[in-house]
C-alpha cells in the first residue's frame, strides 16, 4: 500500500456523506481479541510478540477473509508515516508509539483496519462515513468469524472474549459515533449533555480518543460497558442517543441563528477571514476556526464552500499530512507557515472557482 | 512506605486510571477511605479500579487481607494481584480464572453484569483455558535456560511441540 497515494484523499471518516452528515461525521466499531495460547502484551516477551505478529499477519493477509487487506509493518515505518496513520484514525496512538513487533492491515477504502499487538493481540476496527452502525457491524462480524476460523481466541464461557483490560471483557466491543457539536459548545450546554450521557454509562472522548482534547468540537460517543449485553444491544444503546444529540445541536444552531445571528455570522466570517489570509497558524487554531467555518457552511452563512472540502482541510492541515503533502519533514514553525499557505491556496481557490 | 497525606504507613496503593496518565496514590487506611469516598460526589466519567476498592472497603475487607491478596500470583504468567492493580492490565487469559473471585466485584462495578451475552466463537468453540498451559511451558523454558538446565528446556520444548502439533491436527 502506497501511503503517499492516500494523502490525495480525505479518508473514509471525513468523506462527509450519509444522512445528517453535517453533524454525524462517522460511525466506528472495534473488537478486541486475543490468542488463547499467548500471554497478553504486558507480559509478552519479545519472542512472544514476534510469534503473535507472525501468526496474525499470516491470517489477516490470507485470501479467506471477505476482503483484501494491505499489511504495514508499523515497527518499520517512519515516525511521520506512523503519525499520518494516527491522523487518519487507521491506527491508535498507542500502536504508533509502542515498541516491538506490531502491524496493521488496512483495506483500500480505509474502512477496515486490523491492528496487531496493540493493547490486545488483535484490534479490529471498521469505520463508515455518517451514521451507519448496523451495516458496519455486519461487515466486521463477518471478518471476525473469518479470522476465528483460522485460530483460537481466548474465550471463557462465562466472561466471553478475554481481554488485557477487564474494561473490555465480554464482547470486546466499542461502538462509537463521532459528532460535530459546535453550537452546543458555544451555548455552553455540552457539559450538561456529557453528564447525562455518563449517567447512562456512555463515554465521551475527543477526536483522537482517550485523553485527547475535543479538538475542533468533534466528540466521540461510545459504550462504556462491554459485558452482559449482546453486540446488537450495545449498538442500539449508542444508536438511541445519536438522534437526540443531533436534535439538541440543531436546536442550539437554530437558537443562535434566531437570537444571535449577527454575532454568529461575525464569528464564522472572522474565522474564515483568518484561515484564508493568515501567514502562520498552529494546528489547534486551525481546528478551532475550521469548526466555526464548517458550522457556518452548514447554516448557509458562507456560500460557495462544501462540507466534504472542509473535512479535507481538517485532515490535510494535521502535522503529518502537511509534511507528506509538502514532501519534506518540517519543524513546528515551518509547519505553521506551510499550513497557512495551504489554507490560503485552498480557501481562495474555492472562491475563485465560482467566478 | 509512608502515607502521602499523614504520618501513618501506607497500606493502600491506588492507581487512578481515569483521565490522562495513570496516577499512583500511596495512602494509609483512613486517608484511603477519605480519598475513595470523595469521588462519589463528583460525576465520574469512567468506572475505575478505585471505585472497586471503595466497594471492597465497604464490605469490610481489612488492609491485611488486601496485602495478602496482593501477593498472590498467577501460576501461568506470574503476574501478582498487586501488579494487576497497579497496571490495570492482566498478564494472560488465565488471570480471569485464577483471580476470578476478586474480579467479580470489579466486573460488577465496571459493567453491572458478570455474564457474557454476546456472540461466541463459531469454529473453535468452548472454554480455552486449557490452552494457557502453553504459556506456562514457554515461561518454564525461559527459566530453565536462565538456570542453564538445558535438558529440562529441551524436554519442555518437545512437550510444547507435541501440544502444538496436536492442535494443528484438530
Amino acid at each position: 500500500m502506497d501511503l503517499n497515494k492516500l494523502t490525495e484523499t480525505s479518508g473514509e471518516w471525513l468523506k462527509g456523506s450519509g444522512p445528517d452528515s453535517d453533524i454525524v461525521i462517522s460511525s466506528r466499531i472495534r473488537l478486541a481479541r486475543n490468542l488463547a495460547d499467548f500471554p497478553f502484551i504486558s507480559r509478552a516477551t519479545e519472542l512472544d510478540r514476534s510469534e503473535i505478529e507472525k501468526r496474525l499477519r499470516g491470517i489477516v493477509r490470507g485470501d479467506h477473509l471477505p476482503l483484501t487487506l494491505h499489511y504495514l509493518n508499523v515497527a518499520e515505518l517512519t515516525e511521520v508515516d506512523r503519525q499520518f496513520l494516527v491522523e487518519r484514525q487507521l491506527i491508535s496512538r498507542e500502536l504508533a508509539e509502542s515498541s516491538g513487533a506490531r502491524g496493521v492491515a488496512i483495506s483500500q477504502d480505509e474502512q477496515v483496519s486490523l491492528m496487531i499487538n496493540e493493547e490486545d493481540h488483535l484490534r479490529m476496527q471498521i469505520m463508515h462515513s455518517g451514521f451507519d452502525l448496523v451495516s458496519a457491524w455486519e461487515q466486521l462480524n463477518a471478518i471476525d468469524d473469518a479470522v476465528e476460523n483460522k485460530l483460537t481466541y481466548a474465550f471463557n464461557e462465562q466472561l466471553g472474549y478475554l481481554t488485557a483490560c477487564p474494561t473490555n471483557v465480554g464482547t470486546g466491543m466499542r461502538v462509537s459515533v463521532m459528532l460535530h457539536l459546535p453550537a452546543l459548545v458555544i451555548t455552553r450546554q455540552i457539559e450538561k449533555v456529557f453528564r447525562s450521557l455518563h449517567k447512562i454509562s456512555l463515554a465521551v472522548r475527543g477526536l483522537y480518543g482517550e485523553g485527547s482534547q475535543a479538538m475542533g468540537d468533534f466528540y466521540q460517543i461510545s459504550n462504556q460497558i462491554t459485558l452482559g449485553r449482546s453486540e446488537e444491544e450495545l449498538i442500539e444503546q449508542v444508536s438511541d442517543v445519536v438522534p437526540k444529540l443531533i436534535n439538541y445541536e440543531r436546536i442550539a444552531r437554530k437558537f443562535l441563528m434566531k437570537e444571535n445571528q449577527e454575532s454568529l455570522h461575525d464569528r464564522v466570517s472572522r474565522a474564515f477571514g483568518i484561515l484564508s489570509t493568515a501567514q502562520t497558524i498552529s494546528s489547534e487554531e486551525t481546528m478551532h476556526l475550521l469548526s466555526s467555518v464548517r458550522m457556518g457552511v452548514n447554516l448557509g452563512l458562507i456560500p460557495d464552500l462544501q462540507t466534504p472540502h472542509l473535512n479535507e482541510l481538517f485532515i490535510h492541515t494535521q502535522p503529518a499530512h502537511l509534511q507528506k503533502l509538502s514532501g519534506v519533514e518540517l519543524e513546528t514553525a515551518d509547519r505553521n507557515i506551510e499550513r497557512a499557505r495551504y489554507l490560503r491556496t485552498h480557501l481562495n481557490r474555492e472562491e475563485n472557482g465560482q467566478n | 512506605m509512608k502515607c502521602q497525606r499523614c504520618e501513618k504507613s501506607a497500606t493502600f496503593h491506588i492507581t487512578e486510571l481515569t483521565g490522562g496518565k495513570p496516577q499512583e496514590h500511596h495512602l494509609c487506611e483512613d486517608c484511603a477511605r477519605q480519598y475513595l469516598t470523595q469521588g462519589e460526589t463528583q460525576p465520574s466519567s469512567a468506572p475505575s479500579l478505585k471505585g472497586v476498592l471503595a466497594n471492597q472497603l465497604k464490605v469490610g475487607q481489612t488492609a491485611e487481607e488486601l496485602a495478602r491478596l496482593d501477593q498472590r500470583a498467577c501460576p501461568v504468567c506470574g503476574i501478582t494481584f498487586f501488579e494487576f492493580r497497579n497496571q490495570g492490565r492482566f498478564g494472560c487469559p488465565h488471570d480471569y480464572v485464577c483471580f476470578g473471585e476478586e474480579l467479580e466485584p470489579l466486573l460488577m462495578n465496571i459493567h453491572g453484569e458478570t455474564e457474557h451475552r454476546g456472540k461466541k466463537p463459531q469454529t473453535h468453540t468452548g472454554d480455552t483455558d486449557g490452552k494457557t498451559d502453553l504459556i506456562r511451558l514457554r515461561r518454564e523454558i525461559k527459566s530453565a535456560v536462565a538456570e542453564e538446565d538445558y535438558e529440562r528446556a529441551s524436554n519442555l520444548r518437545d512437550k510444547i511441540k507435541t501440544i502444538e502439533n496436536k492442535q494443528a491436527e484438530s
